[in-house]
């Protein structure tokens, strides 16, 4: 076979606890983070992402604790996200046990913060996330903030800069689709993933698992993320990597 | 006595989950070392290791005496080694990542860029893939675990290469030979797949 189109649950922390995240199992403390992740490693998860969305440069160490502990009893790669500015913010986190950091507002305003990552660390760990909402038919454009502020900046040109300063992955992420469950914004996801030559993670939108199988027939991506449809048992990582299967594409058998 | 597990520290990405999968395979012995003595004493070595070949080999080769400690104990004496990412690539003689670096030279071959065959064939290898044994390998059975590299060990012997996988082209999933075994996925993060490999690891009698 091949690779395996990896399924990616994606937990939003803020100060060290979950804001949005499992009710599919009981948990002794559901905002735990730690908890949270044990539950989707369990649940065969191809790789889990965190998201600090409080990510203040104060707090830091908060979510570096959340990593270390969950890299003390979870098994499967993590990509953290959410407050990476430096180099030395992806270290801190890489050594805590994080697989990959994404960085978001940094790279816009300052891309070379996107070398600085990758010439250290190595390609394999530099995330680009990508938030763009639509402007104007197949025009895409940067947003920050969480989606609030626009950038002016076209999002396939971005995405392609962010590929050649040496980013390993990019995580699309429509903003318009975000929250809505009307899957992912296929047009988006296709037109960066046929832009660059690294894996492309489509984000933003699930409500079924058809919108995971789209994403990556449709979309051309190699991973999807979701968050809700796996929180609250809508759906369970097997099952998503079966409708993959059913669809003819490559997905983890779980154990 | 419990065994003496050295996990060599050169700032390895990936000391901490290697040593945190170790542990929960109940090994009790692992010591994270960057002191040649404690590497020459020990009973069996592992060579974590991410991010770019020469920035690593580098690394390993600044600890005064840890690789005469390593050629010691590891080629001379026999001590079981397993290398992990590029723990396992820097056995190779040399890689080409950012200019040519010298490896250790225990394996033949060289580490290559990936070249994908065709544009859906996305660089770096990123996720679960087969691991399909070659031959029979006391460590390597089949199974799915996860890989994250750009770059690849062309091995110059085929008979040192223990198990393959399949990305665009056939790739080393795991080289070796005698007592050295080296893996360019990451057991530490293979979930029950990889705690199992390590397990095999620390019981191994090559």
């Amino acid at each position: 076979m091949t690779v395996r189109i990896r399924v990616i649950p994606c937990l939003d922390v803020a100060d060290g606890r979950v804001v949005k995240g499992v009710n599919f199992v009981d948990l002794k403390d559901a905002g735990d983070p730690v908890e949270q992740a044990r539950a989707y490693d369990a649940a065969g998860a191809d790789e889990l992402c965190f998201l600090d969305i409080g990510a203040s440069h104060e707090n830091r160490d908060t979510i570096i604790d959340v990593v270390r502990r969950t890299a003390e009893v979870c098994f499967m790669p993590v990509t953290v996200g959410g407050g990476v500015r430096t180099a030395d913010d992806a270290r801190a986190l890489l050594m805590a046990g994080a697989d990959k950091v994404a960085v978001n507002s940094a790279a816009v305003s300052r891309p070379e913060v996107v070398s600085d990552i990758a010439g250290r660390f190595g390609s394999q760990c530099m995330v680009a996330s990508i938030d763009a909402r639509q402007v104007d038919e197949g025009r895409w454009e940067i947003f920050t903030h969480g989606g609030r502020t626009p950038t002016g900046i076209d999002a396939l040109e971005h995405a392609v800069r962010m590929a050649e300063l040496g980013a390993g992955e990019l995580l699309v992420t429509s903003m318009d689709r975000d929250g809505t469950r009307d899957g992912y914004d296929l047009s988006l996801t296709r037109a960066i993933a046929d832009a660059v030559s690294i894996p492309v993670v489509a984000s933003g939108g699930v409500g079924n698992l058809d919108h995971m199988v789209e994403g990556v027939i449709k979309g051309g991506a190699n991973a999807v993320l979701a968050a809700s449809i796996f929180h609250f048992g809508q759906h369970s990582i097997c099952e998503a990597h079966n409708a993959l299967r059913a669809a003819g594409l490559p997905a983890r058998h779980n154990s | 006595m419990a065994e003496t597990i050295a996990l060599i520290d050169f700032g390895a990405g990936n000391l901490h989950s290697v040593h945190n999968a170790l542990k929960a395979t109940g090994a009790s012995g692992v010591v994270v070392t960057s002191d040649p003595e404690v590497v020459a004493a020990s009973d069996r070595i592992v060579l974590p290791g991410v991010g770019a070949f020469g920035a690593c080999r580098d690394a390993l080769a600044g600890i005064d005496g840890m690789i005469t400690a390593l050629e010691q104990r590891v080629r001379q004496e026999g001590a079981p080694f397993l290398g992990i990412c590029v723990g396992m690539q820097l056995l190779a003689d040399k890689g080409i990542e950012f200019g040519e670096h010298q490896g250790l030279g225990w394996i033949g071959g060289t580490v290559h860029a990936i070249e994908a065959p065709s544009a859906d064939i996305k660089i770096p290898h990123m996720g679960w893939n087969d691991v399909t044994p070659t031959a029979g390998h006391d460590l390597l059975e089949a199974g799915e675990a996860y890989y994250l590299h750009g770059y690849h060990f062309d091995a110059a012997d085929a008979a040192d290469i223990f198990a393959t996988t399949f990305h665009g082209r056939t790739l080393v999933s795991a080289i070796g030979r005698d007592n050295i075994v080296g893996v360019q996925f990451h057991p530490e993060k293979s979930q029950a797949y990889g705690l199992a490999f390590l397990k095999r690891f620390l019981e191994w009698k090559p």
